[in-house]
């Protein structure tokens, strides 16, 4: 393992930990005393590089582009067991979500899968108002590149009434569509 | 009792089974659910996974209309509910952000109108005596795991109950004259859209959620969530096939059992529409009081 110099890392990426904690409305890295009760309830933990608690102790180091490469944001559920459990009480699932929007920003991208979820998702609110499910599965998978993933399940859920055809589309004079723009104007990524 | 009624984008889709089973619970409990009218998604969970505003906005245009209408909001999915609790605190706990979200939804939102989560309103705001004085077949037969997920109990200013061992659902199951077991998974994360995105993981948290419940002795899950309902009716199968493992659990919405105990007929809760089959412990359940067989 190559030795880390941690003084200059610090100095030098104090800018990008101020945006981790404005992002996350003022959450404090160094509030955390990596006890690790967050990482042992994390119900995704398996599935990620860095555990929860490797995350916080990045942060605490200024190492930021590490925690916002790690795949550890994109796998966290948001199930906030670990923001719960905290007894130092830092919102870990806040900074989890801070995180994954910076990554975002700044094109680091680890589960692109995941990704492209969400993004049809928004997709989908912004032209009809709601989620059209049936598009939103169709469509991460054509993209995705595995368009027979859950295949099994599209002719028993019409069948039962719980996939519709075509989407439904909410009449609101343009709205929410408002409200995407809105945003968009203060500056978000969407 | 009248509520502004945010069904949210599942209710009309996977999870039907929830709209169709809330109408009729509501119902018999003298409950008035005005839906909000053109409501829109609340962006769960993809907009507060990519920005802050944007997750507070969307809920923030249905909780205005509400507003508007002098109404709490009555909302069954736990999802729309977190969200939608979300807004209404941070606009009551902050003039700024009040502001800022009324600019974006061009609309006025004071947080007057509360977001309330269905299991709280029937499980917590009605007397037990109210629901046991409605039910007219007893759930004999039902072993319930109580599964309230992440959503309801977390975080602590969303949540209506413990965030480690909730007894909402459990005791509504117990009005109901079910039983109901104690087991370590009842707040576990399900995978949210884990098991979409990410199959290998999303699946390994499925499993240790019905390994718990049939260790337990459960002879179902009931459920608070459509996002659960789903993940854990219709991907039971597959996780079966992965761990060679055989659960046969038919998952509920804790509207269907208190529906089917209210005595309205299964298929009006959409008890038919389930992936697991629910109708064989449905009918062991009106055949043990006395009921009808309706398969």
């Amino acid at each position: 393992m190559n030795n880390i110099d941690l003084t200059g890392i610090r100095e030098s990426n104090n800018e990008k930990l101020q945006e981790v904690i404005k992002e996350s409305g003022g959450v404090r890295p160094e509030d955390c005393y990596q006890c690790g009760k967050c990482s042992a309830g994390c119900p995704a933990v398996f599935g990620m590089d860095n555990t929860p608690r490797q995350i916080m102790r990045f942060l605490q180091l200024s190492m930021v582009d590490e925690a916002l490469k790690s795949n550890t944001i994109w796998m966290c559920a948001g199930c906030q067991t670990c923001t719960v459990r905290c007894p130092k009480e830092v919102d870990i699932a806040r900074v989890m979500e801070s995180l994954r929007v910076l990554a975002r920003e700044k094109g680091y991208i680890t589960e692109k899968s995941i990704n492209l979820f969400h993004e049809l998702f928004l997709k989908s609110v912004e032209s009809t108002g709601r989620v059209y499910e049936m598009g939103l599965i169709l469509g991460a998978n054509i993209i995705g590149m595995k368009p027979l993933k859950d295949a099994e399940f599209g002719l028993p859920m019409i069948s039962r009434g719980k996939l519709a055809i075509i989407p439904h589309r909410i009449k609101d004079n343009g709205e929410v569509k408002r409200i995407f723009e809105n945003v968009r104007k203060r500056g978000a990524k969407v | 009792m009248k509520y502004a009624y945010f069904p949210g984008c599942s209710l009309s889709s996977t999870g039907i089974e929830y709209d169709l089973s809330t109408r009729e619970t509501a119902r018999v409990l003298g409950i008035d659910l005005w839906e909000i009218p053109e409501w829109n998604c609340c962006g769960a969970s993809s907009g507060h996974l990519t920005d802050h505003l944007l997750s507070l906005a969307l809920p923030a245009r249905n909780m205005a209309i509400a507003e508007e209408a002098g109404l709490d909001v009555a909302i069954p999915c736990a999802a729309c509910y977190a969200r939608s609790k979300a807004t209404e605190l941070a606009v009551s706990n902050s003039a700024e952000m009040k502001q800022e979200i009324e600019e974006v939804i061009e609309r006025k939102y004071e947080g007057k109108s509360k977001a309330r989560a269905l299991l709280d309103i029937i499980a917590n705001d009605i007397q037990s005596e109210d629901v046991k004085n409605n039910v007219q077949k007893e759930l004999k037969g039902i072993k319930a795991a109580c599964y309230y997920g992440c959503l309801l109990v977390r975080p602590l200013a969303v949540g209506f109950d413990d965030p480690e061992d909730p007894q909402s659902m459990d005791n509504l199951v117990k009005s109901l004259g079910g039983e109901t077991v104690d087991w370590a998974y009842k707040t576990e994360c399900c995978g949210a859209s884990c098991p979409t995105t990410m199959p290998e993981t999303g699946k390994k948290m499925l499993e240790r959620i019905f390994k718990s419940a049939k260790d337990a002795g459960a002879n179902c899950l009931v459920t608070a969530c459509p996002m659960c309902l789903n993940n854990l009716d219709m991907r039971q199968g597959q996780v079966e096939k992965a761990y060679s493992e055989k659960y046969d659990m038919p998952v509920f919405y804790f509207t269907e059992l208190t529906g089917l105990a209210f005595g309205v007929e299964p298929t009006k809760l959409g008890l038919n529409k389930h992936f697991v089959d629910a109708m064989g412990l449905v009918n062991e359940v009106l055949k043990a009081d006395g009921g009808r067989e309706t398969a």
